[in-house]
């Protein structure tokens, strides 16, 4: 039963933060068809945003708070400087922007290197997330729920602001049909442009949470980059609700699968569970209903 | 080239060139050290010859080359680990890291034979089947990127993971034999480039012929409009597959090659950092090009070479800056150059000597329309409406 439990809290925990990870990524994939490689940097970005902000508050706490929302920020405006500079040039070619944002994240690498240097920082983590609660017998550490809630909140601020926003509206239109919203009235320019503000912004956010888990450094986007991709493949694109159901999915059958293989023999098996999943849908868990010949 | 000549002359004229600078003036001006990293670079043009098929002229972004690459250079590896540890001895790492028995699956790769077959078969068999359950699927554009860049994250993590059989983050390396010759003699080591150059003219050439076929004015059909070919009753998923599979086999090639060249191939060389960057080279050269991928990722790695070692961090925002500037604003390559050229200046785009020619110079549009509708959001009409 114990086993169970923390196995279970293992995925879910790893399903979290996948899902800050992905969560602004299957916003912009799903609007504009655009793979962003540097969403992985946004987040490095994030995190050395609470490294810096710790710098200069000292109080853990009030720092880490402070740091969610300048990381938003940074995150959001590195985003938004990518769009209007790169992206919305190659408005055509969805994958080739894959190429060229990929040498946009290995340039932040490169700066980030440069800046912080190579060898890993650390983010002091408040004194009130340190220490485990003990839930069904089994003790979880603060900072693992802290990351959970994060996700969820993410989650529910998004889809209300999805939901009830003219933004959102305007967001749901340009996803569903691009020529129609035009048409009506929507300037999709604009709307891509806080699209990517958003997606990017909850990169930064997530970047902060990791600090929570570890120790950061130049290359933390990339770890989790790819699973992060998957996450949007598997849910599918356009609606938030995939990616939540694939990034919880993920996290317990890579947990799962941990505790009886080993972690690098598990990274194979989800692969191929994928492959073997899209066989079955795919367009993903979710994909909004168009009359593609896909 | 002069504009007199046809096409056809002009590519097995650049071809023969090509054939005797890498054949004739290499060895005979090069240093044995330049001409062993020139042999590197060989193997790694490899690859790319096979990513300017499956991307440039299939429309297939392969992120995860670095897998058939190093399928192909672990198994040359795991044969020359085996050939030096002598008839049922056990290789070196094994005895560091494991029980000191080799497992039984690396037994069969005591034979040259086994090996060179697998080598072929192999990576090429993995990718037909992946490329099968992917295309048949209809799965493509982003997602088929990200799928095979997920495939190269889990094989490099997988090869560290399972340190006992692959020596981990070290790799195979320390090989003192290939088939029997000794690889310290200088002599053998150009034996080796001499192989190497010989293989990648060989699939030039076979490229070139499979782009003049019929099947090759199918894969940049397939590329361009997916749903016309479908409708005029081909399968375009097995279009696909084919050039996937060439790819693949390419990769591995290459990468059976590069493991005796260059002494070692470990994760670094197959992960998906390495593997997103063999597609430099390809777009630099000119992706749906015929030389353009092979000169691309030579140029790319004689300049990582000459440059990563005395301004490391400079190479990374090289590398960086040459993906953000090819991409973005020379999306055929510089082997196009020519052609944005003359369409500035005389407004009119194919020179008399491009008129003639097939795939083999195509230049992708501007902007295909073709990749639009495989984000899968969009209406067909979309797409139609370009005709």
């Amino acid at each position: 039963m114990d086993a169970l439990v923390s196995q279970l809290f293992a995925g879910l925990s790893l399903g979290s933060v996948l899902l800050l990870a992905a969560l602004g990524l299957a916003l912009t994939f799903g609007q504009m068809g655009v793979i962003n490689m540097a969403h992985g940097e946004f987040m490095m970005a994030g995190a050395y945003t609470a490294f810096v902000v710790q710098g200069v508050i000292a109080d853990a706490g009030v720092s880490l708070l402070v740091s969610l929302v300048i990381g938003f920020l940074v995150g959001g405006l590195l985003g938004l400087i990518l769009e209007v500079t790169l992206i919305s040039r190659m408005y055509t070619r969805p994958l080739d922007t894959l190429l060229v944002t990929f040498g946009v994240a290995l340039v932040l690498q490169q700066l980030a290197r440069d800046v912080f240097g190579a060898p890993n920082v650390d983010v002091r983590a408040p004194s009130w997330l340190s220490g485990a609660v003990e839930i069904l017998g089994v003790g979880i550490p603060k900072t693992r729920l802290f990351i959970l809630a994060l996700a969820v909140l993410a989650v529910v601020a998004l889809s209300l602001a999805l939901r009830f926003t003219p933004l959102g509206r305007r967001i749901r239109a340009t996803v569903q049909n691009r020529d129609l919203a035009e048409t009506s009235g929507i300037s999709t320019r604009a709307t891509d442009r806080l699209t990517f503000f958003l997606g990017s912004g909850v990169a930064g956010v997530a970047g902060v949470a990791l600090t929570l888990l570890g120790s950061i450094g130049p290359t933390l986007g990339t770890n989790y980059i790819v699973d992060a991709f998957l996450v949007v493949v598997v849910g599918g694109i356009g609606q938030l609700k995939g990616a939540v159901i694939a990034a919880v999915g993920l996290g317990l059958l890579q947990a799962g699968i941990e505790y009886s293989t080993t972690a690098s023999l598990a990274k194979v098996l989800v692969f191929v569970i994928i492959v073997a999943f899209l066989q079955v849908r795919p367009q993903g868990l979710v994909s909004v209903r168009t009359r593609s010949l896909a | 080239m002069s504009a007199r000549l046809g096409p056809r002359a002009r590519v097995w004229g650049g071809f023969l060139l090509a054939a005797a600078l890498l054949l004739g003036v290499a060895p005979a001006v090069l240093s044995d050290f330049r001409l062993n990293l020139l042999g590197k670079f060989l193997c790694l043009a490899m690859v790319a010859v096979g990513i300017g098929l499956a991307w440039g002229r299939g429309g297939m972004l392969t992120l995860g080359q670095g897998v058939f690459f190093g399928l192909g250079g672990y198994l040359m590896a795991m044969h020359l680990k085996l050939a030096d540890a002598g008839p049922g001895g056990v290789p070196d790492f094994m005895l560091l890291y494991g029980d000191g028995t080799v497992p039984g699956w690396w037994e069969p790769f005591r034979s040259p034979v086994v090996t060179i077959l697998a080598v072929l078969l192999l990576p090429a068999g993995l990718a037909a089947l992946l490329g099968l359950a992917v295309f048949k699927r209809r799965v493509r554009g982003a997602y088929f990127a990200i799928l095979s860049q997920a495939l190269a994250a889990a094989f490099a993590i997988l090869l560290i993971g399972q340190q006992k059989v692959t020596g981990g983050t070290n790799g195979l390396n320390g090989f003192r034999g290939f088939f029997g010759y000794d690889l310290s003699d200088p002599v053998n080591k150009r034996m080796l480039y001499y192989i190497a150059a010989v293989v990648l003219l060989l699939m030039v050439a076979a490229v070139r012929l499979l782009m003049r076929s019929r099947y090759g004015e199918l894969l940049v059909a397939v590329r361009d409009q997916e749903n016309r070919v479908r409708f005029l009753g081909y399968d375009p998923a097995l279009v696909k597959v084919v050039a996937y599979t060439v790819a693949a086999a390419f990769a591995a090639i290459g990468g059976a090659l590069f493991t005796p060249i260059v002494g070692i191939i470990s994760p670094a060389d197959v992960g998906v950092v390495p593997s997103i960057a063999f597609l430099v080279g390809v777009a630099i050269g000119g992706r749906a090009t015929l030389l353009g991928p092979v000169l691309g990722a030579i140029g790319v790695s004689w300049a990582e070479t000459s440059l990563s070692e005395s301004f490391p961090s400079f190479w990374t925002y090289f590398q960086g800056a040459l993906f953000i500037v090819v991409v973005a604003f020379l999306p055929n390559g510089l082997a196009t150059l020519g052609q944005v050229w003359r369409r500035r200046r005389g407004g009119s785009g194919a020179g008399p000597g491009d008129s003639g020619d097939d795939a083999g110079d195509a230049v992708l549009r501007d902007a295909p329309r073709s990749d639009d509708h495989e984000s899968g959001v969009h209406d067909p009409a979309v797409s139609g409406r370009h005709a």
